[in-house]
């Protein structure tokens, strides 16, 4: 650890076995006390900000759901114009508030240029209001809003590829991580803030709740998403996909199904019968990914 | 002293730039476009240091206010209708975090149908968003309010943001004659912003807190109380920039109004017409004075009962509309009679809605209609439209 002193503190009031606390610690840990952290509307400001009581040790401010992004630049350009450049500016967003609703804010700060690093915790779906499904869902995951049923399979889309969609504003770096690989993501933050400009760091936190999965197996799960490829760990800088440089190649990667069996939201892929094309289709659509990205050793 | 001949939007850009604010977030719009691109050239030019942040909405835009300010830095902003409807959100939260943010306004209609032209429309609707609202009648209100209202929301017993709002294209875009004040009194008047409390890395705190239900009313109640507070503070620092400028801005300004049996309410632009009305009626020896509301967050309501009481019709003007109800001014002034026995009849009268030339005889015609009201001693239509064309109803 960095810092002795921890700059998420205990006693916020996640859920047991919530990955978001675990990625914001390292990240926050990694880069020290010099830093304004933003965070958007959703589960972590609600458990982490409760007046008149906060989890945070570094100056923190949320103002809505859709702009963090933008707060961030407000802030980077402020401290920049108060002579204050050195001071890390961390925005966080949830996947609903990166992915859907603050799309347009991240797109345009990215586009700016604005020394903000931006921490997307994705845990695939609105999970603050009762897991509904976002555009980060996965394929075949049952949600409030996309139940399973007779004439559903759950979530027919497939999820968007926003890191791809963030590097391709041609930033200086870009990278996915998650909190399985503490030290991967920790090095991940490091070069963010090593590195001048904006970045972006996808980083997939499971969630027990509404991923419906037993909260001490978090990390394992976390594990199995980059085990079976669901969840590639890459960094690139630039834009060119040509330079990706993949983190955590696998040697024999295993089937989808190991992950998926372990989550409640895929039940319905299981029982009362196997819905063996569903199945196939995610294992497909893995299958290429990891082709196309140089995965398998 | 220099006067020169601009443009409302070249003077409200000119007041915030005698301001001296740090960072600019600004969205273009119509009509208020001029300010960003007045601010940008006086950066471009080096006559100014502040960043600009050319962000991709007004909803980024106050996104980006709220985050500068936060950190303790000078910020401005300018927008209109339809924008500042999409920034409303964060409009109630830059109050809410008490952050004193200005914002020049080009005011205009709002959608639909789509509308260019003037109308207070766009910002009366964001009055409960805890903004105090300044409404300029002329360019050089629109320069000196911009400072003024940096210098009230700044102080310590205020910390909330506000507007000036100038007339869509009557003012906007209008040239007139204001005269600049020296950079050196600005300064002195309005030194640099200094906060208590800010976003810093030595003493860290959380803003934007999740306020449950034991503590919302109470933020509420404080930030209620900071715009009361504003009302005095208003009073101070007007009287401070005519001690400095030599020009005097008072919440309330009335005109012939002291004998007067029917008193005019109205807010910016047409409040010059409202004046050369009664000064026409007047000469026919009618009994008629007017009244601008220079200031309408916090509401005056004790300076307008004060000056209204004794007479015997008030006629209230609204440039927007409250649907299902009357205009929004309307309401405010009628409120402030509610537990008094005796009151003037109040009467309203919709007008100039999306750009529509307000014009000495609408006025003389709004007199007519309220001598009517007194002869007849009641208020049979309580709203009523000025210059509806009944060709395309």
């Amino acid at each position: 650890m960095k810092e002795e002193k921890e700059l998420f503190s205990v006693g916020h009031r996640a859920c047991a076995g919530c990955g978001e606390p675990i990625a914001v610690r390292a990240i926050l840990n990694e880069a020290g006390p010099n830093t304004v952290a933003i965070v958007c509307t959703g589960c972590l400001e609600v458990v982490s900000t409760g007046w008149p009581e906060t989890a945070w040790e570094v100056p923190l401010i949320h103002a809505a759901f859709e702009n963090s992004a933008s707060v961030a630049s407000g802030i980077e350009v402020a401290l920049r114009k108060l002579g204050k450049k050195d001071t890390n500016v961390i925005a966080f967003g949830g996947d609903g508030g990166t992915f859907d609703i603050g799309f347009q804010a991240l797109s345009g700060m990215l586009e700016r240029g604005h020394n903000v690093k931006y921490v997307c915790l994705d845990n695939e779906a609105y999970m603050n209001t009762g897991i509904q499904r976002c555009s980060s869902t996965p394929y075949g995951a049952s949600t409030t809003t996309s139940p399973a049923g007779k004439y559903s399979i759950g979530e027919d889309r497939p999820k968007k590829p926003l890191a791809a969609i963030c590097a391709s504003h041609d930033i200086p770096y870009t990278a996915t991580a998650t909190i399985a690989y503490p030290e991967d993501l920790k090095k991940k933050v490091k070069t963010a803030l090593e590195t001048k400009g904006p970045c972006f760091l996808h980083v997939l936190v499971p969630c027990p709740t509404g991923w419906r999965f037993s909260s001490e197996k978090t990390v394992e799960l976390a594990k199995l998403a980059v085990g079976t490829g669901v969840f590639v760990l890459w960094e690139l800088r630039g834009s060119n996909f040509n330079n990706i440089n993949i983190t955590k190649k696998l040697k024999g990667r295993k089937p989808v199904t190991e992950y998926l069996k372990t989550q409640g939201r895929f039940r319905h892929l299981f029982r009362p019968e196997i819905k063996q094309d569903v199945i196939d289709k995610i294992q497909k659509d893995i299958d290429e990914k990891c082709k196309r990205f140089g995965v398998d050793l | 002293m220099v006067k020169i001949t601009i443009r409302g939007n070249m003077a409200t850009a000119l007041g915030a730039k005698l301001s001296r604010p740090d960072v600019v977030p600004a969205y273009p719009i119509t009509p208020s476009t001029l300010f960003p691109e007045k601010i940008s050239e006086y950066i471009a030019d080096g006559e100014m240091d502040a960043e600009m942040i050319r962000v991709e909405s007004e909803h980024s835009a106050m996104s980006a206010c709220i985050g500068a300010s936060a950190c303790g830095a000078r910020v401005c902003t300018a927008s209109a209708s339809q924008g500042i409807s999409l920034m409303s959100e964060m409009m109630f939260i830059a109050a809410g975090m008490r952050l004193p943010v200005v914002m020049a306004v080009g005011n205009r209609a709002l959608a639909a149908p789509i509308n260019i032209w003037c109308d207070h429309q766009d910002t009366i609707s964001q009055r409960d968003t805890g903004w105090l609202q300044f409404y300029a009648e002329k360019n050089q209100e629109g320069l000196d309010l911009m400072i003024i209202a940096f210098k009230v929301c700044e102080d310590k017993r205020v910390l909330l943001p506000g507007m000036v709002g100038i007339d869509a294209f009557v003012l906007t875009h209008t040239l007139e004659a204001v005269d600049v004040p020296d950079q050196k009194l600005v300064d002195e008047f309005l030194p640099k912003y200094k906060p208590e409390l800010y976003l810093d890395p030595s003493k860290p705190m959380t803003f934007g807190s999740f306020g449950t239900p034991e503590f919302y009313q109470e933020f509420k109640y404080a930030q209620v109380k900071a715009i009361e507070k504003a009302s005095e503070v208003i009073d101070e620092v007007f009287a401070e920039f005519k001690k400095k400028f030599g020009r005097e801005y008072k919440k309330i300004v009335p005109y012939k109004c002291e004998d007067a049996d029917v008193i005019i309410l109205t807010m910016g632009s047409m409040s010059g017409t409202a004046r050369a009305a009664v000064n026409k009626m007047r000469e026919k020896g009618k009994k008629v004075g007017c009244c601008k509301l220079t200031v309408y967050r916090p509401f005056p309501g004790k300076e307008i009962v004060d000056l209204t009481k004794n007479a015997k019709v008030i006629a209230v003007l609204d440039r927007d509309i409250s649907p299902g109800f009357g205009g929004a001014l309307y309401g405010e002034v009628a409120a402030q009679f509610i537990n008094t026995s005796e009151h003037p009849l109040i009467t309203d009268y919709i007008i100039g809605l999306g750009g529509r030339d307000v014009l000495i005889e609408d006025f003389e015609e709004i007199y007519d209609k309220s001598i009517e009201t007194v002869k007849k001693g009641r208020v049979e239509k309580p709203v009523e439209w000025i210059h509806l064309n009944q060709e395309v109803l």
